[in-house]
């Protein structure tokens, strides 16, 4: 619970849980017709694994961040926090949306402190919300309202709001999905030192190929819902990684020819 | 830059610090006045108003036609005296420099008025009363129109507030509540939407006393739009904010008071004021009908004795009382949503 305040000196595998995904299916009833959407999906994510979830659009990646976190029970099969089954939302596991859901009403202080107000221990723990702030660099703007922020720095409220629960599981729900390119590029970097400095293990869902090798341990690739996994990549280089590597290169090729996108290259 | 304001700054301040401060102002109007030039009109507008309280004889019996026209030479002087003092006053001679045109006009107004009714007669007697009149109701018939403004407001509080505190919580409820809104959601609207007014006979009989029928009627009318958009506004909270709240930790009390009603606070407030409007409807209406004090009941009993001063007396109070609780709420409002961009200013 302490991580924040001995960033620095973790090592990367004693911060991070592990994730087990054992032979979860998912389903959504719709007019009542039933849509399969996860098909028998299993994979392990070792403690302090960085693991990217690639796959066509609307293919159930994010559904299966939904029972990560548990903000769903699965149809069939067990999701399990080193070793224990996931019954419910813990902040243990804490998740970062495509938006970035600040709350309009409270300051960037405020949304900051959410965890720990939600859990009851602010009142004694407030420096932990000011230590994220300044992890992410945002301490200047503490009582600035969202709506004042832009849309990177929004993005990095939303993810300090996430860090100040010490996370053991950090879920990524497409963090870059909305922001420009070159925002996008600064805050991969900024995402990857924070993963590096606090060790948690991260469960990123992206589109992009290139974000996916430039910041996993291991990529999934999934198929057309019903979501199956296609392939299990390792991505053997060690940081930091640099985005004109020739072996990236052709690992996106390879990735983007597992998605039958590689038309293009 | 207006040309006002331009104007201006080149006559009084001839310095760029000056002319930067009065800009804040942004006024625009079409007119390019010398120095302060409206307020100097204002002013002289006021002493026309005084001379023409004096100038010719009352056609009626008023007593307090000349303590209106020294007043009204006060305020010309006071004008006068601020305008050419001007920036040395500081935030008083732009108050004041904003406020100049309204003064001009009203003053020509009064004028108008005083003319047409007590010295010429052009309006008939005694349904259109002359100002001095309207200020003899004030400074002769105080006592009774304050214990009016107080029946007036107590009541006012009592049911509004019992209005908005019943209608916030079942609105909650209804929103938050699949349960609670079974049940109370066909009564809402069988209820409702009846005018709170039509309910004024059965309640004046059943209700122990004119005031607590009165009480209740101020109280369902303030209710029903306060249930509704409250009601709307917890319902309309995007999922994603509970998902949001819930990966942190939060319970269900928390997602309650936390993110559902801060989240709807918005609606409440469009709420309170559609409130506040019907319940001042039902509040004059009551006391004109069934509770024997307050400002509607004033109103009643003036028109009873043809008193139409006092009738004009009471309405300008009125307004101002409704006007000022409504600057409240918007007051109110602006401080616990200055997280919202661009509200409304009243």
């Amino acid at each position: 619970m302490v991580a924040l305040a001995r960033a620095g000196q973790a090592t990367p595998d004693t911060a991070g849980a592990s994730l087990d995904v054992e032979h979860v299916s998912h389903a959504f009833d719709i007019d009542g017709a039933v849509l399969p959407v996860l098909d028998d999906v299993s994979f392990g994510v070792k403690p302090g694994e960085f693991v990217a979830l690639l796959g066509p659009s609307g293919c159930g990646k994010s559904t299966l961040l939904r029972l990560v976190a548990g903000l769903e029970p699965p149809r069939a099969g067990t999701l399990r926090e080193d070793g224990e089954a996931i019954t419910g939302p813990f902040p243990s596991r804490v998740v970062v949306f495509q938006d970035p859901t600040l709350f309009p009403w409270r300051t960037v202080w405020h949304n900051v402190a959410l965890g720990l107000e939600a859990q009851g221990i602010l009142k004694s723990q407030r420096h932990r919300v000011d230590a994220a702030l300044d992890l992410v660099g945002l301490s200047g703007f503490r009582n600035a309202y969202p709506h004042q922020l832009s849309g990177g720095m929004a993005q990095r409220v939303s993810l300090a709001r996430a860090l100040v629960n010490d996370p053991r599981i950090l879920v990524l729900d497409e963090p870059l999905g909305k922001l420009d390119s070159l925002t996008r590029i600064s805050m991969q970097t900024e995402i990857l030192s924070l993963w590096q400095r606090t060790g948690f293990t991260a469960l990123l869902v992206t589109h992009d190929v290139e974000e996916a090798v430039f910041l996993a341990n291991r990529v999934l690739v999934f198929s057309d819902r019903p979501a199956r996994i296609k392939a299990d990549i390792a991505v053997d280089r060690p940081y930091p990684r640099h985005r004109g590597d020739p072996y990236l290169a052709d690992l996106r090729r390879n990735i983007l020819g597992l998605l039958g996108l590689d038309a293009t290259w | 830059m207006s040309t006002y304001s331009v104007s201006k700054a080149v006559a009084i301040a001839q310095s760029a610090e000056e002319g930067a401060a009065l800009s804040g102002g942004s006024l625009s109007l079409p007119v390019s006045f010398p120095s302060g030039g409206i307020g100097v009109f204002a002013s002289l507008a006021w002493v026309g108003f005084g001379v023409a309280c004096l100038w010719w004889p009352d056609i009626g019996d008023w007593s307090r036609t000349r303590e209106l026209a020294v007043a009204a030479f006060i305020l010309s002087g006071a004008i006068f005296v601020i305008t050419v003092a001007g920036s040395r006053l500081g935030r008083l001679d732009a108050g004041l420099q904003r406020r100049a045109p309204w003064l001009l006009a009203l003053a020509l107004f009064l004028t108008l008025w005083e003319i047409a009714t007590a010295k010429l007669a052009w309006l008939p007697l005694p349904f259109f009363p002359p100002p001095q009149s309207v200020i003899e109701v004030y400074t002769d018939d105080l006592p009774k129109l304050l214990d009016s403004v107080f029946a007036s407001v107590k009541l006012q509080l009592g049911g509004y507030a019992i209005g908005a505190a019943v209608g916030f919580l079942t609105g909650v409820s209804i929103g938050w509540s699949r349960g609670v809104g079974y049940w109370v959601h066909p009564v809402l609207r069988f209820i409702g939407p009846l005018p709170a007014t039509a309910w004024l006979p059965i309640a004046f009989f059943t209700f122990p006393s004119s005031w607590s029928a009165s009480t209740f009627l101020i109280a369902l009318a303030t209710g029903f739009p306060v249930t509704v958009l409250t009601w709307s506004g917890v319902a309309s909270v995007s999922n994603a904010y509970y998902d949001v709240a819930r990966t942190l930790g939060a319970k269900p009390s928390f997602l309650v008071l936390k993110v559902a009603i801060p989240a709807a606070l918005p609606h409440v407030f469009v709420g309170l004021f559609m409130g506040l409007g019907s319940s001042f409807a039902v509040l004059v209406v009551a006391e004109m009908i069934g509770v024997k004090a307050g400002l509607g009941w004033y109103l009643q009993w003036a028109q009873g004795w043809a008193a139409y001063a006092n009738m004009y007396a009471a309405l300008i109070v009125m307004s101002l009382l409704c006007s000022g609780a409504i600057t409240l709420l918007f007051r109110a409002r602006d401080h616990l949503l200055v997280w919202q961009k661009g509200v409304v200013k009243w």
